[in-house]
């Protein structure tokens, strides 16, 4: 084997073999991969079936508290389950850039593998490319996932109404500041790592126990917990009103955040749901979201009211303002 | 870092004091205060403190925010020099959405103009010497506070020879513009909440001669919202006393005489000059060029490609929401013609514009 990704590796000849055999085979090692066969055969399974996809791009590709291969499982996992889906299998399509460190290729992998077991998902099929140099940034990952719909709970956001608190199950914006601290061109050091994690076992136990309580769930990644409030509150065509002082961010984000003039409101997560739940079971569903350990600082954010659709937020000072959207990415600002 | 003091300047029970005391000292009209810097308007709109004080309190915008006042002549020779193949813009990154006549960096960057994100000037000097084929321009626009970090990259550039480096300055000073704010008998101007990070720059003391001047009340205060709460009840104190005097809510920081070594390094590298600011006209005395021993790093010499100021005639009323004689509501393009996705004027592009800031937290 070579230390280096090559343009070869991806060309279907003896490379891709070794590629596929020696190196991938050895972290993904499965009943449905270990034939290599054109597809993974899953088997009959019971249930409603949910279904999605995700690709991932990410500078640097290994950050504090994770790497592209654990976002990859994770992000498909908790997209399956905020739907209420339990994630079954997942696929992995690879793009590499030739020149990549195999060593970065098998940290990626293992990193992969052991978020697959965490989550007790199947890596069932995958596919290996190579670009040449330049035209990568190393590693791309692309995720489908089939996962099974927890009984009698559906995404409900129809029934969303005027006293339904929304939960968010941690802290905002460790992710984004993780990522942003690894690229080392800030001059900034914080101890800050990402929350990147599969949210299931968090997620879908609650959802038998209190199935008529939670109305839906979203997972804040891209664009933040901001983007995901306005969308949902568009959604469910309601009026949701977040309380500053309740909001859950890390001090050593918040001091990134103030350096920069960034808003944690519209950073990335990777391991954290939001929940529109009835108001009456509010405090029990964040105290179950407390017991595990990517819930222990879940806590009631806002409440849904009557009122004009949107996103508010009543402020520390006292004031009511807009949460909106925000236009591109934000940028750290002149003075 | 201490996070606890954040908190400290955050705490609802002190701020509904403040409220409170404000609403008590205002009169029957409301009294109409002017928060100079776009930290400031972005703070005030964050924390929803304009309606807060609504009835009391009128706080207008004024030209504190470095992209807003850029004329966009100096985007036009920014995309110009960029069109040289052998130039590496970088910027500081809210100046890429910012129009010019005709295109902005950041469309310009779709059209394999080069333009590279920096977070400090002295980040450019190092992409400079990193880069010795290319040269490379950074966009020096800003106020008093950006000033001595862009002169100390010019000063680092010139010791360790980075020729390849320079800067197409768009500098500005603060005291100056809120003069010709003062004196407008159109704005009626009754107290000024002067700047938190300039101040700490030039010093508290270089607002006295408005205060002395022209009898307006100016307050320097800090960024959190009891800062601001803390500044503008200051301000009204003055105004039921009859007084006029300059104070400072932002002692923890900012100073009487400022900080000498930053104004030396502002005083060795450029000179003062007349320049215009965006809607606001030509303000004798109130720019920054860079001075004749530094002149092998001013972009605009070194490729000779000037910043044309032209007071642009257009229906957008950016310049009268910066001179605070209108709000943003009161423009006939906010919000419709012009939104942050497709910005007609400045105040909207910058994340601390006042039209963005109105659009972004206002609606409530």
């Amino acid at each position: 084997m070579h230390d280096k990704i090559l343009l070869s590796h991806g060309e279907g000849g003896k490379r891709t073999r070794d590629l596929v055999v020696k190196v991938i085979a050895r972290y993904f090692d499965n009943p449905v991969l270990a034939p290599f066969l054109d597809a993974g055969l899953l088997g009959r399974i019971e249930g409603e079936i949910a279904f999605t996809t995700d690709g991932y791009v990410v500078t640097p590709p290994f950050f504090p508290g994770g790497d592209i291969g654990r976002l990859a499982v994770c992000g498909t996992v908790n997209d399956l389950a905020v739907c209420g889906a339990k994630a079954t299998a997942i696929s992995c399509g690879l793009i590499l850039e030739e020149g990549l460190p195999l060593s970065s290729l098998e940290r990626a992998l293992s990193a992969m593998r052991d978020a697959a077991e965490e989550a007790g998902v199947t890596i069932a099929c995958g596919d290996t490319k190579v670009v040449e140099r330049g035209k990568g940034d190393g590693i791309f990952i692309t995720t489908a996932g089939v996962g099974v719909s927890v009984d009698g709970w559906r995404p409900a956001p129809s029934a969303v109404r005027p006293g339904d608190r929304i939960l968010l199950t941690g802290t905002m914006g460790d992710h984004q500041v993780a990522v942003l601290i690894a690229r080392r061109n800030l001059a900034i050091e914080a101890p800050v790592t990402s929350d990147v994690s599969p949210l299931g076992g968090l997620l879908l136990p609650l959802l038998p126990r209190f199935a008529d309580k939670i109305r839906f769930m979203r997972d804040p990644t891209r664009g933040g917990v901001g983007v995901t409030l306005n969308e949902m509150a568009s959604s469910a065509n309601a009026r949701f009103v977040l309380d500053e002082a309740r909001l859950p961010v890390r001090e050593s984000v918040r001091g990134v955040c103030e350096i920069l003039g960034f808003d944690p409101l519209y950073l990335a997560n990777e391991g954290k749901a939001v929940l529109i739940v009835d108001g009456n079971a509010a405090e029990e569903i964040v105290a179950a979201l407390r017991r595990h350990p990517y819930g222990r600082e879940a806590a009631v954010i806002g409440e849904v009211e009557a009122g004009s659709p949107g996103v508010r937020m009543r402020t520390l000072a006292g004031g009511v303002r807009a949460v909106d959207y925000p236009v591109g990415d934000q940028l750290p600002r002149i003075c | 870092m201490r996070l606890k003091y954040i908190d400290d300047f955050r705490d609802p029970a002190t701020a509904k004091a403040l409220v409170e005391r404000i609403r008590g000292d205002a009169g029957n009209a409301p009294v109409r205060l002017m928060e100079v810097c776009g930290t400031h308007t972005v703070a005030i709109a964050r924390s929803g403190i304009r309606p807060l004080l609504s009835g009391a309190v009128t706080m207008l915008s004024g030209p504190g925010c470095p992209v807003c006042v850029t004329p966009d002549g100096y985007i036009d020779a920014a995309i110009s020099l960029g069109r040289d193949r052998r130039v590496l813009l970088a910027s500081f990154g809210d100046m890429l959405r910012v129009p010019g006549r005709s295109s902005s960096l950041e469309k310009e960057k779709g059209n394999a103009l080069e333009v590279r994100i920096v977070y400090s000037p002295l980040d450019a000097v190092t992409l400079a010497a990193a880069t010795p084929d290319r040269e490379v321009v950074f966009l020096g626009v800003g106020f008093e506070t950006t000033a001595p970090a862009i002169g100390g990259a010019i000063k680092t550039a010139a010791v360790r020879r980075v020729g390849n480096f320079s800067v197409l300055p768009s500098l500005r000073t603060i005291p100056g513009a809120m003069e010709v704010l003062a004196s407008d008998p159109d704005v009626r101007i009754e107290g000024f909440l002067c700047p938190a990070h300039v101040s700490v720059v030039i010093g508290t003391d270089a607002y006295r001669p408005i205060a002395e001047t022209y009898g307006i009340p100016c307050v320097v205060a800090g960024f959190e919202p009891l800062d601001i709460l803390l500044g503008i009840s200051m301000l009204l104190r003055q105004k039921k006393e009859g007084v006029a005097r300059v104070e400072n809510e932002y002692s923890r920081v900012a100073q009487a005489a400022g900080n000498r070594k930053a104004q030396e390094v502002i005083r060795e590298v450029f000179v003062p000059c007349d320049t215009g600011w965006r809607g606001i006209g030509v303000i004798p005395g109130s720019g920054l060029r860079i001075a004749e021993a530094y002149a092998a790093f001013d972009a605009e010499k070194k490729f000779g490609v000037p910043v044309v100021f032209a007071q642009e005639k257009t229906a957008c009323r950016c310049g009268d929401v910066l001179k605070g004689k209108i709000l943003p509501d009161d423009c006939p393009l906010f919000g419709k013609a012009c939104v942050p996705e497709e910005p007609y004027g400045p105040c909207m592009v910058s994340g601390e514009g006042t039209c963005a800031a109105y659009y972004k937290y206002g609606a409530a």
